[in-house]
Formats: C-alpha cells, structure tokens, sequence
C-alpha cells in the first residue's frame, strides 16, 4: 500500500496533502506497537526495580537480537505476498555448519560467513522454487522446511556442538557489548537499518511493496518480478543464516533440534509488527519491533513472578489484536486512497 | 530428551506395583510377583524356571529400541549395550523412530522384531501403556523383553534397568546444592514442563529432603519451567535472578535447562556468585565447569545403563533369570545386580562430576 504512495512516473501525479495523511496511518501502527512495549517495560520496572538494571537491559536486548533478525528476513519476504516457513531449519543448519566448523579449529568470522553463505544458498533454492514453479510460497517453503529438517538429522544425526567446542573469544562476543548494549543487538541494528533504508529508498527495494500490492501490476508495470521474489528470499536466507551464527554464540549449545518451530513465532512477530499477511504494506522496524515485544514478554512475566504459561495465550491476543488493527488501517487506506484518486480526477478535469 | 519422562514411567510403575502387592499380600509366601502380574494381566508368564548357573546362550540377538535414534544420549547409552552384548559374543542391533513422541512408530518396530524373532528386546518406552499389546505379543512368541531408561507398565516387560532411583537423584541434588552454598540461603528450582512427571517427582523428592533440619536455613523460593527450550530456559533464569536479588543457587534436573542456565550465568554478572547444579552430561557442562560458573553436577552413565540392559537381555534369554524379584545376575564389569521389587533393576547412584574427574567422562 505505501508503494502507492511513491509512484512510479507511470500512475498518478503525487498528492502531497494525502501523502502525508497516508505515511501518518501507517506510522502510528508502529507507534502503537512501541508504546504497548514502553507501557510494559515501565510498568514491570515499577513492580520490580531489578528488571531494568544493566543486566536486565542488557539480556532483553539479547534475547530479541535473533528473533529480530530473523523476522526482518521474514518480513522482506511477506512484504512480497510470499512466506518463508523454512527459516527455523535454515537457522538449525546453518549454526551446526558454523559451530562445526569452529570446533575443528576455524576462523570466527569464516564460521559467521560460512552460516551466512549457507542460508543464503538455501534462500536461492526457496526463491527459484516459488518464482519458477508458480506454486504458492506456504506449500513450498513447508516443503524446504521438512527437507532441510531432514538434511539436519542425516547430517548432524546425534552429533552437539556445545560450549567447550567453541573458542571463547566467540561465546564471549554472545553476551558482552558496549556498555549495555551487546555486540550481538548492535550488529542486528545495523542489519536492520540498511534493510529498511534498501526497502525505503531503492528502486527494487519499491519493487518488492509493487510485487506485494499487486502482482499483475506490477509485472505489467515492469517489475522483473522473478528475480525481486528470488533476491527477497536470498536476503531472507542469508539473514536466518547470520541468527544461526549468533544463535551459536548466545546459547553456545546446538544439535538437530535447534530452531525446531521457530518459523512460527518469526511469522507471529512479523504480523504483529504490523506486516501485513497479504503483502505490500508494513516496515522492516515493525517487524523489529513486533519481535522485541514478543520476546519482552517472555521477561516480563518471569520477571514478575506470573506463571510462564500464560505466555502462548498472551501472544495469541497479541496477533489476533494486530490483525483486527490491521484491518481497521486497511480500510481508512482505503477510504483515504479513494479521496485521493477523486481530487486527481477532478484536478485533470479541472 | 530421556531425562524428561523417564521416572514418569517409574511412577506408574510404582502405582502398578503397589496394587499388584495388594492383591499378592496374602500370598507373599510362594508367589512371585512375577506370576501375579501374569495372572493379573494375561502376559505370558514364562513356564521356565531360572537357573543362575546356565551358562550364556551363544548367537542370541539382541535388539535395541531407544526411545529416539539420533539422539546423544541414547546414541551413548545403546552403544554401551553394543560393547556388552558383543563382548558376549551375541548379536546386537538397534532401530528406532526419529522423533522421540512417535508411539506408533516404535510399536510397529516392535513388531518386526518380534517377526524377525529377535531373542530379546531392550526398549526405552515412549508410553507406558501404548507399548503393551505390541510387548507381550512379543513375549508370547518367546521374546524376552527388558525395559531400560524408560518404563512400560510392570505388566508388559520381563525386567526394567533403572538409571537411578527416582528417590536418590531428588536428595543427591538437594545434597550437592547445600555443600555449594554452605547450607544457607534461598535457592530456586528451574524444571522442563510443569506437566513432565518425572521432574516433579524429582523435585517431590527435593521438598521432602529439604524438610531435614540440617537445610533450615535453605528456603526454596520458588519452581520456574523453562519448558527445555533454550530461550525460555534462559528468560526463566533471568526472571528468578530479577525477582529474587539474594537467591544463592538453581537446581536445574533437566539436561537442557542446566546447560542454558549455566551458558547464561557465565555470561552475566552472576557468574560464580550464583550456583547451579542438576542433572547434565559432561559434554554439555565441560566449559562451565572448567571456567568456574559450575561447581559441580550429577547424572549416571547412560553408556553403564545401556550395558546392564544388554546383560540383563542375554541373562534372561539365556534363563539365567526370569525376572523374579531376588534372583541376581553378573553384568560383566559391572558386578553383580539383584533383581528388586516389581522386577526393576538399579543401575546405582548418581555419579558427581566436577573439575577433579569431568575430563575423564566423554559423553
């Protein structure tokens, strides 16, 4: 939908008082799902002040960086009308390759490149398979997800990698930083950053919201749009690659089971940053945000002493409360797009 | 992973073994409990009579069924019965599921041993009673059948290979916290699911040895699950620390829960001021307990439980023993094991593992 907002030459001249209204709605979606996790934080923070001591900072920052980095993957993905359902596997693959590689001695940053290079391979095989076969991404990437899954347990069969496996100097980089801030949350803000801003501000980056508002028009437009589908599941994989790594670092554990249902909670982050599930429209940060408040309640309810059950059902009202906001934006979008698409026409008549 | 369910299956067993003694007190005098479970349930009773001093049958195969393949424990565990067995100079093999909840699975593997007329049968049970049918099908066609790590119920196996006592591995923790801590201070518990049997008896076992005057100055403030998930288990430690600011120690019984627990405190702040113990393989708590977050840790030898399985198989199959309480059997290496109440064999208690002897330990 805010691919309508900046168009190409081709469609209607810009209308700078709607554009404005438009990128407010949209705003605010992202402002709500930041001022629902402020509310949280200072809400715990009054019932027990050791919650956000540096420590407490420090481990809410570290339990979101992999969830966010993943999700920013997913959300260039859904961005497309596509899902990637194969990224909990891809995440468990690439960590062992990375962790395999670390305990016969190798280079840290090999290791990372290596989980890297590996997701993204995974991404091109996800992107060929949906932009080639014309098959929906939801049957396709379920489909990568078992056969990766497969490939882990042949691979890796009863094998672990864990903690004494690794150098230090790599699990340290897991869990220190820059004064609160961890090495781990920095290295995903500037993924995040450059995501959003390539999503922003490129041609293709434009290409992807086209593709996901509207596929026919998009094409007819010109959009190549098999090799956008295909660069958006590589930046996926190669993302879900990169959580693997760090993933390695931070838990310093992995077997065959790593990232086993992961997909699930990637896509609920997503959908509750505000990513819309039929495509075109919500942000990188959204996402990012979306996995922040995910992971902030699993801290929160420890934290103040409620049961740790209730988290499924509190993340279920969270996504079904996304939704039906989503909803109630679709349609004032709608209704704001349509005023817009009157005053072009009375300007042409006029 | 096993540690999960195992004592699950104990405690069933245990409700089992309590109403088969009920019905057998008043002919405690010549009945084996053997032959009251086969009355009780139609099993097979075995008309053989043992004889301790048979010597082993040779070309007996002996089929391992692990609750998972592919997992490590069981990989280490099953190839311990591998050495056993071949030493014997028997025939081992082992199948199994890829997923450790797929019942169906390991009941249909149940059968083709039982086709492939195997002389016994050393399975780690997914279910207690879902095995049942498929079990004594099995013995009826002269399959001997021992469980090991995991429990069916009494009635469906000749014998079960305990790791270690339900009992033990509660108070052992409860023992090796205090010594870390000085007897003094609260502590906190971090279990797997609040629905895993096996950990609450565990921790049952933990209370009640708590009650002991010599632990009044230990206060356990409370029990968290972190569900063996890595993330949960860490965000769970992470809330005990922030709710209570004085707590001294964690037991964690879960072997995922203690090595997320100890990767996250040797990255925090609390790393040596907080203890962690529990129940964990070496492999997994070698580098926190080399660089000082842990102490020490407790757990017995899967490889050791897997051997005692096997031997126990080729005993039986060779009619050594029937599975009657108070016969006793050689496990090699092992010593000598005596069968206890309800047809169950003890394994041992619990090994420590700390900085002196984890380098030994490869598992």
């Amino acid at each position: 939908m805010t691919m309508t907002a900046e168009p190409t030459p081709a469609t209607a001249p810009e209308a700078p008082s709607t554009t404005g209204v438009l990128d407010r709605v949209l705003k605010v979606r992202e402002l709500a799902i930041a001022a629902v996790l402020v509310l949280m934080l200072t809400a715990t923070q009054l019932d027990n002040s050791a919650f956000l001591s540096q420590q407490g900072i420090k481990d809410l920052l570290l339990n979101a960086t992999i969830l966010v980095l993943v999700a920013v993957g997913q959300a260039v993905v859904v961005i497309t009308r596509n899902v990637d359902l194969s990224v909990g596997s891809v995440l468990g693959i690439s960590a062992f390759a990375a962790g395999d590689l670390l305990h016969g001695g190798g280079n840290p940053v090999l290791a990372v490149l290596v989980a890297v290079a590996l997701g993204a391979a995974f991404g091109v095989v996800n992107g060929l398979l949906v932009s080639l076969g014309q098959v929906p991404a939801l049957v396709v990437t379920l489909g990568t997800l078992y056969i990766i899954r497969g490939l882990d347990s042949i691979w890796i069969g009863s094998r672990q990698i864990t903690a004494a496996d690794l150098p230090s100097g790599f699990t340290t980089f897991g869990h220190d930083g820059l004064g609160v801030v961890p090495y781990l949350a920095l290295l995903t803000a500037v993924v995040l950053v450059a995501a959003a801003y390539f999503l922003r501000s490129y041609r293709s980056g434009r290409d992807l919201y086209a593709l996901g508002s509207s596929p026919e028009a998009a094409r007819l437009a010109g959009v190549p749009v098999r090799k956008r589908i295909l660069g958006a599941y590589i930046v996926c994989g190669a993302l879900a690659g990169l959580a693997g790594a760090l993933y390695l670092a931070r838990f310093g554990n992995v077997d065959s089971g790593t990232g086993n249902g992961y997909e699930l909670t990637v896509v609920s982050a997503v959908v509750v940053g505000g990513v819309a599930f039929t495509g075109g429209s919500g942000s990188v940060y959204g996402a990012a945000l979306g996995a922040l408040l995910l992971t902030s309640i699993n801290s929160v309810l420890p934290s103040i002493g409620v049961s740790s059950v209730w988290v499924q059902a509190i993340d279920g009202v969270l996504l079904l409360l996304a939704i039906a906001v989503d909803r109630v934006v679709a349609l004032r979008v709608a209704g704001l797009l349509r005023k817009r698409a009157a005053q072009t026409r009375s300007a042409h008549h006029g | 992973m096993s540690l999960r369910t195992a004592p699950a299956r104990r405690a069933a067993a245990a409700v089992v073994a309590v109403t088969a003694l009920a019905l057998t007190a008043a002919a405690c005098g010549g009945t084996t409990k053997k032959s009251t479970d086969a009355a009780n349930s139609s099993a097979p009773a075995s008309s053989a009579s043992a004889n301790p001093s048979a010597a082993s049958k040779k070309g007996l195969t002996i089929a391992y069924l692990p609750k998972q393949v592919n997992n490590p424990y069981f990989t280490i565990s099953d190839n311990g019965g591998r050495k056993a067995v071949e030493a014997l100079g028997e025939k081992y093999k082992e199948v199994g599921t890829n997923s450790g909840t797929d019942t169906a699975g390991q009941v249909s593997y149940v059968n083709t041993l039982t086709q492939q007329q195997v002389s016994a049968i050393a399975v780690s049970a997914q279910d207690p009673g879902a095995l049942c049918t498929a079990l004594n099908q099995a013995r009826k066609n002269g399959v001997k059948v021992v469980t090991y790590d995991s429990d069916t119920n009494a009635s469906c196996r000749d014998l079960f290979v305990s790791q270690a006592s339900a009992e033990d591995l509660g108070r052992t923790e409860v023992q090796l916290m205090a010594k870390q801590i000085g007897g003094k201070g609260q502590i906190a518990i971090l279990s797997a699911a609040q629905t895993a049997t096996n950990q609450n008896t565990w921790i049952g076992y933990m209370k009640d040895e708590l009650k002991k005057p010599e632990y009044k100055d230990i206060q356990l403030v409370k029990v968290a699950y972190g569900n063996d998930d890595a993330q949960t288990s860490f965000q769970q430690t992470q809330g005990l620390l922030q709710q209570y600011p004085n707590l001294k120690g964690i037991i964690s019984p879960t072997t995922v829960g203690i090595k997320a627990a100890a990767q996250y405190l040797s990255g925090s702040r609390y790393k040596g001021k907080v203890q962690l113990t529990g129940l964990g393989t070496p492999n997994d708590m070698r580098a926190y307990v080399n660089n000082g977050t842990v102490q020490g840790f407790e757990l017995w030898d899967p490889a050791k439980l897997g051997a005692l399985a096997g031997y126990a198989a080729v005993a039986l199959a060779s009619g050594q023993i029937t599975g009657a309480a108070g016969q006793s059997f050689t496990a090699g290496d092992l010593g000598s094991f005596t069968i206890g109440q309800d047809s169950v064999v003890v394994l041992g208690k619990p090994t420590v593992f700390d900085k002196s002897n984890i380098g030994q330990f490869n598992f």
